[in-house]
């Protein structure tokens, strides 16, 4: 069964290029564009990893997180934070309120795709 | 005992003298005589006894005579001599003892003319030096105010109480422009001579900044301090102090008597950094997101180069959305970088006259080429580095006598709106555009003199334009440069004005009565603070509904009229003047609109006069207006009031009038404006200071003996 990823950003030309590239990896993909849709989709979808941005209306993606980790039965949800804040500080927040990882834009999708990957325990 | 008497007793004496020897004598030879020989002598006598008399009368007159003349010579002409010993001794240093009288007086009068001698050559000697020592102290004090107001920063220095001591005109104008409400009104009222420092600065960071200081001297570190306070406004000082030791301490520690504060306002140098801050910010950041979407489309493109040509279009679309965005982001933020940029150039205000005739000195210097003037505009003020503007134009000059050699070179200067044109004009034939286009990107160079900036650059940093143009009916052509026009502030000249009969006195307010015990009213009257102060309004009944149209005031401050240290407001009275009122006060309609009203004007001239003793000429009048709008402004004027028309009346009790200009012309003091309220308010103040002397030789010394007899006067008149 393939592994579910949920897409969480608010700019549509960065969802399009994830949801293409995670689908032609074999991912069944679902698309949130903010924080409280995000929540919502993690609840109706169920999915195994979320590709979560900061920067995002009504909840920040900082929120979203605190809001999973905080939730035990999803304790198992793997979370990787994008951002296009590249600061120290804001990484080891990201790190520090539980994300798995955290990815700086722009990135390489080549390295996103085996970090996912490699997450997952596929590939 | 007296002289003349003593002389009395001398000529006793001399009789006695001259008779009692013969009397005793005949006496002892009578008593020893028988009868028949006293019979013969008797006879023998009587007939002789007018002869004897007549000698010894004769005698005893010569003696009286010896005596006169020798009591005049010694005794009364010592007594004279000592009247002028006196009188050199005191009132006329220059005197001398006449040389006469017998030889031993003569000597005494000569030794007694050689020791003034002596003593006017070293009181001559301890004046001079006096003299000097007081003019190389006014030199120094020059020097030092000199190079107090040339000094870019704010400099105050305070005792250790935080009394102002000293300011320069910097810190003037800066704690000016913090005063809350509009600048105009405070008139600067935040600092002053004698004026607490902690009004402007909090006082405990102030304190602190004493105490590190303490801190530093006992550790015999650099004594220096430095702190960030916020002013009521919101603005951002920044304060460093040193302190100011007291002279002659010796040995120990330096003792500090009061320090120096250098203050700088950092509130816009700090929203600059922000804005730069702000622009680093959005260049990295802002770029990563838009990067992100790109890279990660582009990726997508080329690893899979099959996709089908709906999807392919997307992520083409999606890159050139982003790249699109990203221009528009830079350009913006670029444009306001440039603008910080260009912030940092600093420009002053010159006026554009001085900009031309120093080019023209050194064109003629530099070139030996003649130059004149057409149209100048000499009121003109323009934003402008004077230095890389007048390079400017001597090098344009240069490379026109390079290339056209051209005869002679005009100016003209002429505004356009908010612009200013000046011109640089000559005859001769067409050049090309091309030509000027090099001249204006090359690094200009004049003689050996060269500049890395081009002409263009210093017309980027002027924020300005320039170009070439021709004239071709005179065959003519000029370089215009367009800059902006500055509007330096320019006092307003006001018109003399004409006021009829003055203003009533006026008796129904109880001057005498104030709560304020903080001034203390034992202390020399040439020693404290006053706020002279008069006010324009719109007419003389404020319990009719009059209002004050205008307030003016300044210090005095150790006997010294602060005509820097002034108020001068103009209020909105709300409610229209009354036609017949304007031409005494001289103030219009148009000029009472858009003033602050009273209850900004009140308190901000409720602060300036803070501690100190008011004075006005005819205060009753003035005080009735400001107490009637103590309750609606929520403050109270509770210091004493001297008012110059009584004091007048205390030391003239017998002229017939005290209205200010009559006074002024009785104590000889001569005013060049009066009949604004500010002219009016120094013009009380310069009598004011003239009345203190003649104050005092009326045994007036105190405040509470002027405040004293100013009732008495009140009294008197009220009973008249």
């Amino acid at each position: 069964m393939a592994h579910k990823i949920l897409i969480v950003d608010d700019e549509p030309n960065i969802v399009i290029s994830l949801e293409f590239l995670m689908k032609k990896e074999g991912f069944e993909v679902a698309v949130a564009t903010d924080g409280e849709e995000a929540l919502a989709k993690v609840a109706s979808f169920n999915p195994d990893l979320i590709l979560l941005d900061v920067m995002m209306p009504k909840k920040s993606g900082f929120e979203v997180c605190e809001a999973l980790r905080g939730d035990p039965s999803r304790a198992g949800l793997l979370i990787v934070m994008l951002t296009a804040k590249g600061r120290d500080t804001e990484v080891a927040k990201g790190l520090a309120i539980g994300a798995d990882a955290y990815v700086t834009k722009p990135f390489s999708t080549k390295d996103l795709v085996v970090k996912v990957k490699s997450m997952l325990g596929v590939g | 005992m007296k002289a003349i008497h003593r002389f009395i007793v001398a000529v006793i004496i001399l009789g006695l003298l001259m008779t009692g020897p013969f009397v005793v004598t005949s006496l002892l030879v009578w008593l020893d005589m028988k009868d028949f020989e006293r019979e013969v002598l008797l006879g023998l006598l009587v007939s002789r006894l007018p002869v004897g008399t007549m000698m010894t009368l004769f005698g005893f007159a010569i003696g009286v005579l010896v005596l006169h003349r020798l009591f005049k010579q010694y005794v009364e002409g010592l007594l004279r001599m000592s009247e002028t010993l006196r009188l050199m001794l005191g009132a006329n240093r220059n005197f001398r003892v006449t040389i006469e009288g017998p030889p031993e007086v003569q000597q005494l009068a000569l030794a007694a003319n050689d020791l003034a001698q002596q003593r006017d050559l070293l009181m001559d000697d301890v004046d001079a030096q006096i003299g000097r020592a007081k003019a190389s102290v006014e030199e120094e004090k020059n020097r030092l105010a000199a190079l107090m107001s040339e000094l870019a920063q704010a400099v105050v220095v305070c005792n250790l109480d935080g009394r102002i001591l000293l300011y320069n005109n910097r810190a003037r104008l800066q704690f000016k422009a913090l005063a809350q409400g509009p600048t105009s009104v405070s008139g600067g009222a935040l600092i002053g001579l004698g004026r607490s420092i902690h009004s402007i600065l909090e006082k405990s960071q102030v304190e602190h900044a004493e105490e590190v200081i303490r801190q530093r001297l006992a550790a015999g570190k650099t004594a220096i301090s430095n702190f960030i306070t916020t002013t009521r406004g919101g603005q951002l000082l920044r304060a460093q102090m040193v302190p100011v030791l007291a002279a002659g301490a010796g040995e120990g520690d330096p003792a500090m008597s009061g320090y120096v504060l250098t203050v700088e306002n950092i509130t816009r140098s700090i929203e600059q950094e922000a804005r730069r801050d702000q622009v680093m910010h959005s260049l990295t950041e802002g770029s990563r997101s838009a990067l992100g979407n790109i890279r990660a489309a582009v990726a997508n493109l080329i690893d899979y180069p099959d996709m089908e040509p709906e999807l392919r279009d997307r992520f083409v679309h999606v890159v050139g959305d982003e790249v699109a965005k990203m221009s528009q982001s830079l350009d913006q933020t670029m444009g306001e970088f440039s603008d910080s940029m260009k912030a940092r150039w600093p420009l002053e205000d010159v006026l554009g006259i001085d900009i031309i005739a120093a080019a023209q000195r050194r064109i003629d210097d530099k070139l030996k080429l003649p130059t004149k003037t057409e149209e100048l505009d000499d009121a003109l003020w323009i934003k402008a580095d004077s230095f890389s503007l007048v390079f400017a134009l001597v090098y344009l000059a240069s490379r026109l006598q390079d290339h056209y050699e051209p005869r002679e070179l005009r100016f003209r200067l002429i505004a356009e709106g908010k612009l200013a044109y000046l011109d640089l004009i000559w005859a001769g034939p067409a050049m090309s555009s091309e030509t000027f286009y090099t001249w204006e990107i090359d690094s200009m160079q004049v003689g050996s003199e060269t500049t890395p900036l081009s002409l263009r650059d210093v017309i980027d940093r002027h924020g300005g334009e320039v170009w070439y143009q021709r004239e071709k009916a005179a065959h003519r052509a000029f370089f215009r440069f367009v800059l902006p026009v500055a509007t330096p502030e320019i006092e307003q000249e006001q018109d003399e004005r004409k006021r009829g009969g003055g203003r009533p006195e006026y008796y129904d307010f109880d001057l005498f009565n104030f709560a304020d015990k903080s001034i203390d009213l034992d202390r020399k009257l040439s020693d404290l603070t006053y706020t002279v102060f008069d006010t324009e309004t719109t007419g003389l009944e404020p319990s009719n509904g009059d209002e004050i149209i205008q307030i003016g005031a300044a210090r005095i401050v150790n006997n010294r009229l602060l005509r820097q240290e002034v108020f001068d407001q103009i209020l909105d009275p709300e409610r229209p003047l009354k036609p017949e009122s304007i031409p005494i006060h001289g103030i219009t309609e148009d000029m009472v609109r858009g003033q602050p009203n009273i209850d900004v004007v009140l308190p901000a001239f409720h602060a300036f006069c803070e501690d100190t003793v008011l004075i006005a000429h005819n205060a009753a009048f003035d005080m009735r207006f400001l107490q009637l709008k103590e309750e609606r402004c929520g403050i109270k004027f509770a210091q004493p009031v001297l008012d110059t028309l009584l004091l007048s009346a205390v030391i003239h009790p017998n002229q017939e009038s005290h209205k200010l200009d009559v006074i002024l012309d009785r104590l000889g003091i001569i005013i060049d404006k009066r009949h604004n309220a500010l002219a009016d308010a120094l013009a009380t103040g310069e009598v004011f200071l003239k009345l203190i002397p003649l104050l005092e030789d009326a045994g007036i010394v105190t405040v509470r003996q002027a405040l004293e007899a100013s009732e008495k006067t009140y009294f008197a008149r009220v009973k008249y």
